[in-house]
């Protein structure tokens, strides 16, 4: 035979033959899946109705530890998704999962805590009793209410409560260092030790301030911030008050002391009273000059803005916390051509007051004023004991630039992991707990 | 003594807002200390109201200048605590509607919310609102350019401003795309988020060191002039 015709020939054959095998398999998976229905029919007729629900995986790896640097209350529990947690695994998909817990005590059961959602793989358990060891279960749940083989730790966990929170560890030795620095230069200036602190124009201005308002025959305005006395900033300024009062009552000049706080009008009544005491003239202290005017915060600068405008304060100080009435008060005192010097621990108001005042003291220039203005060598110590603590800011600042430098242009994986201990762990002052 | 039993508490509570922090053990103590502060605030805003009509009614009763105020003043305060206090025009709550106190002080149908609403607000949105004369007239004054350090002061002022204008982006809307970083609104952020950041940060910096020199001073009774001594 022509080949050609010969190979044609069994090309032939060879398609009837798959198409015979075809038609077979068919028949033969026609049967089977008749079968497989009947089976199931049969099984579904014997077993109950809640397995017939799709199943889904379990949850893996459940793993409980106590929580670190907490007061012992509470378990973090972490698992690993189950395999069915996706959207793709249809009937079997998880919807969420059921975490319950059981005391390591004889007969005890478990009791459900939550259900967290799909996706989810890690709980924390707040609500336990110190030193008290619990088992923990996760189940997961899919639709229709059916529930996985549940997952158990395979041993009981205790909440135990730290002494020490060791992630403000870094934050800790840091807080010892510069207080450590500031008692340390109080003791050597204690012990005579001559200690240089730069001039601070607004405050070496007070005296003129004062004096000037004493040659006009005009009053002194002190307004010590608008915050309560927990804020450090009033305090600041009360330590403040105290210095420009003495000097009042030395010149004999009159102040004026609106506070927004009822505690703060207390605070400065005792001290004002004090340092025209200390001052030798108790009988020029006047009371009536230190009032409490309203919380209400616009309440407080339309007051005191009104009082200035009307009775023109030669000098004015603005010593302490404020927001938004900066700038009103400073603006009524610049028109009644007032000298100002001012201060705050806001640092989005000093644009306003250094537009507005005479002097302006920024940053720590505020808390150093009652040092400064004592001239106490103990005092001025403490301030030298800052510059510790800058110089530590600056050595972190400059490593952390370097390293992040490095990082984004040779990608050093092990700067990398330098920076991120540096910003996660050293400067990070409250870690979350881990999960 | 007048002076060492305030002088142990500001030590004591000092020393345990510190400890609080680091002590996982006393961390309710923290908050127990600021519940503290917070019932005297509460005590003393007796002392300051009180304090308040006092003097008020003194300077109107001795006709002092600008008694009017002061007549205004108590007049506000005594109608706002009574209106408050009786509840005016307050409909009983929901689940007590047979009971006319029931309901808040500061509904918006009684005389206090009224008060609130259409007298207190208008007020204090006028003085807020004079913000905005004040901000001009402060930096019409700020930015003279009289010297060197001015100039520049104006000159980055004026950028930042037109920045967030349309004209900031129109300008400079003709550069090509590989130049974007110099369009002004492009600027206006990079001033904002560098040079005026870092400023801001080291203010900052400055003021977290000058807050634990004086409270160390404070609690350790170096500095004492808060309580009138040298």
């Amino acid at each position: 035979m022509n080949p050609r015709l010969k190979n044609r020939h069994d090309a032939g054959f060879n398609r009837r033959d798959a198409k015979i095998a075809k038609i077979e398999g068919t028949a033969l998976r026609m049967n089977l899946a008749v079968a497989t229905f009947r089976w199931t029919a049969v099984i579904c007729m014997c077993l109950p109705a809640g397995a017939l629900r799709a199943q889904p995986a379990p949850a893996n790896g459940i793993r409980a530890v106590d929580t670190p640097n907490d007061t012992g209350h509470s378990i973090d529990v972490s698992w690993q998704l189950s395999p069915d947690d996706r959207a793709e695994a249809g009937p079997h998909a998880v919807r969420g999962y059921e975490i319950a817990r059981r005391a390591d005590t004889p007969n005890a059961a478990f009791e459900v805590l939550e259900e967290v959602r799909a996706g989810a793989s890690a709980y924390q358990d707040k609500k336990c009793d110190p030193w008290r060891a619990y088992f923990y279960r996760v189940v997961a749940i899919g639709a229709d209410e059916a529930r996985s083989v549940p997952a158990v730790t395979p041993s009981p966990v205790r909440a135990v409560m730290q002494l020490f929170n060791w992630g403000r560890g870094w934050f800790a030795l840091i807080v010892v260092t510069v207080c450590g620095a500031i008692l340390l230069f109080v003791q050597l200036a204690r012990m005579g030790i001559p200690l240089k602190v730069r001039k601070i124009a607004g405050l070496a201005a007070v005296e003129e301030a004062v004096g000037r308002a004493t040659e006009m025959g005009r009053s002194i305005l002190f307004v010590p911030g608008i915050e309560d006395l927990k804020y450090i900033a009033t305090v600041a300024g009360i330590t403040v008050l105290s210095r420009v009062a003495r000097l009042a009552a030395e010149h004999d000049a009159q102040l004026e002391v609106p506070t927004r706080r009822s505690l703060v009008m207390t605070a400065a009544r005792e001290t004002v009273q004090a340092s025209f005491l200390a001052a030798g003239r108790p009988d020029a202290y006047n009371a009536d000059r230190i009032y409490y005017v309203t919380d209400e915060q616009f309440g407080f600068a339309a007051a005191v803005a009104g009082w200035m405008m009307r009775s023109k304060p030669a000098t004015a100080f603005y010593l302490g916390t404020f927001y938004a009435e900066s700038l009103l008060l400073a603006e009524t005192g610049n028109a009644i051509g007032a000298i100002q010097i001012a201060g705050t621990d806001e640092p989005a108001q000093l644009p306003f007051f250094v537009a507005a005042c005479d002097y302006t003291l920024i940053g720590e220039e505020l808390f150093a004023a009652s040092a400064y203005l004592s001239g106490e060598p103990q005092q001025l110590g403490s301030l030298k004991g800052q510059d510790v603590g800058k110089t530590i800011v600056g050595v972190l600042i400059a490593v952390g630039v370097t390293l992040a430098s490095i990082c984004a242009i040779t990608s050093a994986p092990r700067a990398q992991r330098v920076l991120d201990y540096l910003k996660g762990t050293v400067l990070k002052a409250a870690p979350e707990s881990s999960e | 003594m007048k002076r060492t039993v305030p002088l142990l508490i500001t030590a004591a509570g000092g020393i345990v807002l510190i400890v609080s922090f680091f002590v996982p053990y006393t961390e309710s103590w923290g908050e127990d200390a600021t519940m503290w502060f917070d019932i005297l605030a509460a005590i003393a805003f007796v002392l300051g109201g009180g304090n308040l009509l006092r003097m008020h009614l003194r300077k109107v009763l001795q006709q002092q200048a600008g008694w009017g105020f002061s007549a205004i003043t108590v007049i506000s305060f005594v109608v706002t605590l009574g209106v408050g206090l009786l509840k005016v025009g307050v409909p009983p709550a929901e689940n007590f509607p047979n009971h006319a106190w029931s309901g808040v002080y500061n509904a918006e149908e009684s005389a206090f919310g009224f008060a609130y609403e259409y007298v207190f607000k208008p007020l204090t949105a006028t003085i807020f609102s004079l913000l905005a004369f004040y901000v001009a007239s402060a930096a019409f004054r700020a930015f003279r350019a009289k010297n060197i350090e001015a100039l520049l002061l104006l000159g980055t002022a004026f950028l930042i401003l037109l920045g967030r204008t349309f004209a900031g982006a129109l300008l400079t809307a003709w550069l090509p795309e590989r130049f974007s970083e110099f369009t002004i609104p492009e600027l206006t952020v990079t001033i904002m988020n560098v040079f005026v950041a870092a400023g801001n940060r080291a203010i900052m910096i400055g003021i977290a060191l000058g807050i634990a020199s004086i409270s160390l001073r404070v609690i350790l009774g170096i500095d004492r002039s808060y309580l009138g001594k040298e």
